[in-house]
């Protein structure tokens, strides 16, 4: 799949910020006044600027409202929805808590709630397609969550937890990676079942000399080698940095600063991948990913 | 609501068959003719005297396929045209992923459509089509894909013959019928139940109504072992000297010393 990097700031940005507001949600920490404000900022500008992000990709922005119409079958929709209920939730808790020091429990865990729900409501898009048998997954929703956890527990200077939180990241994400490249073989789409001949099938002519908008978007192939040292990268800066910093330099604000950059320096690359890497079934009629049938 | 209809009262598609396509496009460029100037936005190209690219709702691919042996005889291979367009499927995943409600399918005939006015671009329900049936048009900016001609099929205005989607009308091989798959008594039913038809990659689960009549099976003459004694005439057409000879080896070695 194409990796267009509106969606893969969306997805990064916007699931650390919801993790953060996850655990301003649960009272860790407990925050008031000033201190609670700079928290908030920091959230909504990353769960708000990610879904920006998001509507850039559309085609026609005028009806981005209309996505909030078909909750009971789109897990688009859904997520609009608990995106929006998050925000406006644990917005209502954050203007008590800054202004008035006033925090009500029972709000921020249904904020927390929802802006988990968020998180894995953006996971299930991806995971529900049968069509791209990479993402459709249950560890897709795992590391979507265990991301956002990660990175929310980093932000909100819960170092130990985090720490847990970041080793689980990078197992989740290592055993998606394993899974995913057996994915295509189990699904069992192959040249010979889409085109339904006998024998041996391959291309012999594409159907116009150029490129078109399925081929751009959904035949997109990444070279082998560069995948593996992405991934080494991705794991790197995603989880091995950001412990190091915190464990040698301890909790203070410029080392867990720059792990939550590493962090999401990582992220990105494990979020390219995450596109650049999935095969769309598609692609065998454009002769793709024929290397990657039942082997 | 982007929910599918638990049944609908027809099952209103096309039936291809690929033993008789030859691959002329002419369905392509009908379906372009009609449905840019119809239903919905045009269907636009971008940079048509660069690196051109547009929209279709309908392509053709040519494969190629290689028979297993038959008795230790090696088969020959054989080409195929294959048009490929939306197969209307009755679990039709494209529509269920919609979040703006702009696709639907019609409980009275199983057409799926875009409402346009109500598409917001975002590009998922192409992602969710395995057959790669649904383009973003890159003008517009929304969804566009088969419509089964429905501004033919029931138009009145049109004469009788014509009341069939552009691609079956204009196919000069016969090799696209249209009609109800879900009567058993159908024109288009009979010829599937006689010829084999089938669906394609029924792993995705999407019950496409489209069917496809596979190519039939061809004679069993294969090419002749060549031995080299073909022919009366195959000693006289042995390769001629590679070395010149004559004025031309002069020549040849005059210009090597240049």
């Amino acid at each position: 799949m194409q990796p267009a990097p509106s969606v893969i700031i969306f997805s990064t940005l916007s699931g650390a910020g919801f993790g953060l507001l996850f655990f301003l949600g649960l009272g860790m920490p407990v925050v008031t006044g000033g201190i609670a404000f700079g928290f908030y900022v920091i959230a909504y500008l990353l769960a708000v600027g990610g879904l920006m992000a998001s509507v850039f990709h559309l085609g026609n922005k005028k009806n981005a409202w209309k996505s909030y119409s078909q909750w009971r079958t789109s897990w688009l929709s859904r997520e609009a929805w608990f995106a929006v209920s998050a925000l406006l939730c644990m917005g209502l808790y954050a203007f008590l808590q800054v202004f008035f020091a006033t925090t009500v429990a029972t709000l921020g865990f249904l904020g927390a709630a929802l802006s988990l729900c968020t998180v894995f409501a953006t996971s299930m898009i991806y995971a529900q397609l049968k069509t791209i048998p990479r993402w459709n997954q249950p560890a897709t929703p795992g590391f979507f969550v265990a991301a956002s956890l990660a990175g929310g527990a980093l932000l909100s200077n819960n170092p130990n937890l985090a720490m847990v939180l970041l080793l689980v990241l990078a197992a989740v994400v290592a055993f998606h990676w394993w899974k995913g490249d057996q994915r295509f073989a189990e699904a069992g789409s192959t040249i010979e079942t889409a085109t339904q001949l006998k024998g041996r099938v391959s291309l012999w002519e594409k159907p116009h000399t150029g490129e078109n908008y399925l081929t751009h978007e959904m035949v997109y192939q990444v070279a082998r080698k560069h995948a593996v040292k992405l991934r080494v990268i991705a794991l790197l800066l995603m989880t091995v940095v950001p412990i190091f910093l915190v464990l040698v330099f301890g909790p203070h604000h410029l080392p867990v600063a720059l792990a939550v950059l590493s962090h999401l320096a990582g992220l990105f690359a494990q979020r390219w991948l995450f596109f650049a890497e999935a095969e769309h079934v598609v692609g065998l009629y454009y002769g793709a990913h024929t290397g990657k049938q039942t082997a | 609501m982007t929910a599918l209809p638990a049944t609908t009262d027809k099952k209103l598609g096309l039936v291809i068959d690929l033993d008789t396509c030859v691959g002329c496009h002419a369905c392509v460029t009908a379906c372009k003719g009609w449905n840019t100037q119809n239903y919905g936005v045009p269907l636009s190209d971008q940079d048509p005297y660069g690196m051109p690219s547009g929209t279709f709702l309908n392509r053709i691919h040519s494969f190629q396929s290689q028979p297993e042996p038959v008795n230790d005889i090696p088969q020959l291979a054989r080409t195929t045209h294959f048009p490929r367009s939306c197969l209307h499927c009755e679990d039709a995943p494209c529509v269920t992923v919609c979040p703006t409600g702009a696709s639907y399918k019609r409980a009275e005939d199983g057409i799926v459509l875009v409402n346009e006015d109500a598409c917001m671009g975002c590009g998922l329900c192409a992602w969710a089509c395995p057959y790669g049936a649904r383009e973003l048009d890159q003008q517009a900016g929304v969804m566009k894909k088969c419509t089964l001609c429905v501004d033919r099929i029931y138009n009145d205005n049109l004469p009788e013959e014509d009341r069939e989607p552009a691609c079956v009308r204009t196919c000069p091989a016969g090799a696209r019928h249209f009609g109800d798959l879900g009567d058993p008594e159908s024109d288009v039913s009979k010829l599937v139940a006689e010829r084999g038809g089938v669906d394609l990659m029924p792993e995705q689960g999407t019950k496409p109504v489209n069917q496809y009549l596979p190519p039939r099976p061809r004679d069993t003459l294969q090419a002749p072992e060549m031995t080299g004694e073909e022919d009366v005439l195959a000693p006289f057409l042995a390769p001629v000297a590679e070395e010149p000879k004559g004025l031309l080896a002069w020549v040849d070695r005059a210009l090597e010393k240049i």
